[in-house]
């Protein structure tokens, strides 16, 4: 049978960092058309974004209007109001709430077929996410904000590199989720069913990672336990903080390398366990 | 050049069982108890057992999901397991259970994905696509998701998938499953085609006999994660003595006291109007006919061959 012949034919030997940069590119891809195809559950999920973010930006304004000087934990009205609503918009974007696929995987033993590409679990699956959390941007991120500044006032940034520092931050608060999830979702491998770690994560993530309330409004010293400590605020409060200027330009700035810290060892953890997983591994079923 | 070998391949598991109402003791069961198997390169090896013998194991085991518990394996010069990334630009895997398409994008697009994972050469790809859309008949759903295809549909994606980077070793885990007559017909075609070409190493576990009969020179049985055969169907058939029977229906009863050389007697039916003979793998059909003849008038006969099923069948109770 020709033209089916054997062989992996010289995939461009001479340059693997551009064929895997292609590789990443086209799994990135498929995530954006995967998302794609569900129009409806967009729409309805932006929607049901917009009407949570009328209710919050409510609830903070007459919080920020009862403070002193209007001021809420160093926001003002319309710093509080950008908050909501860009958390509203990154909500789907950093993908806080239900993530189960590669959980849903191993517990079908379908993660078998992802250990026989040739391409690192860790990145098969990171790569589709970024391309998710390109389409989020665009359709789940945009829709709920755009309504947010029709009907609020907002906050336009001041500083020429907010904008740029902003979806840096954004970039690494979507790969320190998808770390988080990869890791609750591969305690699968040991427990079949992750259901149990996901809850967890969905309830934990929205309280730590400043969806239901600024983490500003805890006492310093929790908040910077937290930021330290765990990687939840990067996930959200970051960003949005970032966006708002909330803090001075340098502050600014090492809020973003702690994210970068962060994603980077969640990333490296992620990998280190699916080493182990793979050691111990039984593909379920036959 | 052998493509796969194994040496003293082993696979234990470890399961907890319920001993008390609280206490748990943990039992090995050994799913490959020590597989010595050689494959050489171009051939088509079928690989069958009862449910539970080994064969997916071991198939996970070469494909390098699963690490041995003990023992050597190799394929195409590769360790699976440690160099699980390198094995999969040289391999290709069907697992008729499971997909490896992405469910949600049309298959098209899938073999698009697929030609950049493993940077196919844009070329390559093509030509090889081109083959598998005339000859699997793809065309008419290409560009439906795959999460609407038939299983017939997808499992002709599937092999499509599989076979788009050009593997020089194809595993296919029981391809056959839960199609329809003409579908398995047309992936039984598709395979032997890709078989005669020589270029293609093909190891098939199926539960389905007539994909082996169609397709497979040499068959190895695993019962208990052991090998208890590896030959040609027909050694399986000279091992456990099976024979072609002959079915005559005769004009007049034969007559009493009668023998037939080189043929067993198994059943007089009809008021001896029909006889069964088991022909001695020695003896050559047209004699024992012949002789017959002489006995009675004949009006029909039938020869039927050994069923590979029941052989197996009673391997696996052996």
């Amino acid at each position: 049978m020709n033209g089916l012949d054997a062989r992996v034919p010289g995939i461009s030997p001479d340059r693997p960092f551009r064929g895997r940069v292609t590789t990443f590119g086209a799994l990135s891809w498929s995530g954006f058309r995967r998302y794609a195809t569900y129009r409806q559950a967009t729409i309805a999920g932006s929607f049901t974004n917009t009407v949570f973010g009328f209710l919050r930006c409510y609830v903070l304004l007459a919080v920020a209007a009862g403070a002193a000087g209007g001021r809420a934990a160093g926001y003002d009205a319309e710093q509080l109001a950008t908050f909501v609503w860009v958390g509203q918009g990154l909500l789907t974007v950093v993908s806080l709430w239900g993530w189960t696929e590669l959980a849903d995987r191993i517990r079908s033993g379908d993660v078998a077929a992802d250990l026989l590409r040739p391409v690192h679990p860790v990145i098969g699956y990171l790569a589709p996410d970024l391309g998710r959390a390109a389409h989020a941007m665009i359709f789940r991120f945009l829709p709920p904000l755009t309504v947010g500044a029709l009907f609020f006032d907002l906050y336009a940034p001041s500083r020429w590199f907010t904008v740029p520092l902003f979806a840096l931050s954004v970039l690494l608060a979507v790969i320190g989720s998808f770390g988080l999830r990869f890791l609750v979702n591969a305690t699968a491998y040991w427990l079949h069913d992750a259901r149990g770690p996901i809850t967890l994560w969905v309830l934990s993530a929205g309280v730590l990672a400043g969806l239901y309330f600024p983490l500003r409004f805890l006492p310093d010293w929790l908040a910077v336990t937290l930021w330290v400590g765990t990687p939840f605020p990067g996930l959200l409060q970051t960003p949005a903080d970032v966006l708002v200027e909330r803090d001075p330009a340098p502050v600014q700035a090492a809020l973003v390398a702690l994210q970068a810290l962060w994603a980077a060892a969640l990333l490296g953890l992620a990998a280190v366990v699916q080493r182990r997983a793979e050691k111990r591994l039984v593909a379920q079923g036959g | 050049m052998s493509v796969i070998t194994m040496r003293g391949l082993r696979k234990d598991f470890t399961v907890r069982v319920r001993t008390g109402r609280l206490r748990r003791e943990k039992r090995t069961v050994e799913a490959v108890a020590g597989i010595d198997l050689t494959v050489e390169a171009g051939e088509m090896v079928g690989y069958i057992g009862p449910n539970g013998a080994g064969k997916s194991t071991t198939l996970k085991m070469l494909t390098g999901v699963l690490t041995p518990s003990s023992g050597e394996v190799s394929v195409c010069g590769l360790a699976p397991v440690p160099q699980r990334t390198r094995l999969a630009l040289t391999i290709g895997v069907v697992f008729g259970q499971r997909s490896q398409l992405w469910w949600d994008l049309p298959l098209r697009d899938s073999f698009a994905l697929l030609r950049h994972i493993y940077r196919v050469p844009p070329d390559a790809h093509a030509a090889r696509l081109r083959r598998c859309r005339s000859l699997l008949d793809l065309d008419e759903f290409l560009d439906t998701p795959v999460r609407q295809l038939s299983l017939g549909q997808r499992m002709r994606g599937e092999l499509t998938a599989a076979l788009l980077h050009g593997p020089s070793v194809l595993f296919l885990d029981e391809p056959t499953i839960g199609l329809d007559v003409v579908s398995k017909q047309a992936v039984r075609s598709f395979l032997a085609e890709l078989g005669a070409t020589g270029d293609v190493t093909l190891v098939l576990t199926t539960h389905d006999l007539a994909d082996i009969e169609r397709l497979c020179r040499r068959l190895v049985v695993i019962d208990h994660g052991r090998v208890v055969h590896d030959g040609t169907i027909e050694a399986l058939h000279a091992r456990y003595g099976s024979r072609r029977r002959l079915v005559v229906d005769l004009d007049t009863p034969l007559p009493p006291g009668f023998a037939v050389p080189g043929a067993d007697l198994v059943s007089l039916e009809a008021d001896g109007h029909r006889a069964s003979f088991d022909l001695l793998s020695s003896s050559a059909a047209g004699a024992v006919v012949a002789e017959l003849a002489t006995l009675a008038s004949m009006r029909d006969l039938s020869l039927v061959e050994p069923d590979i099923e029941d052989v197996v069948a009673r391997l696996y109770r052996a």
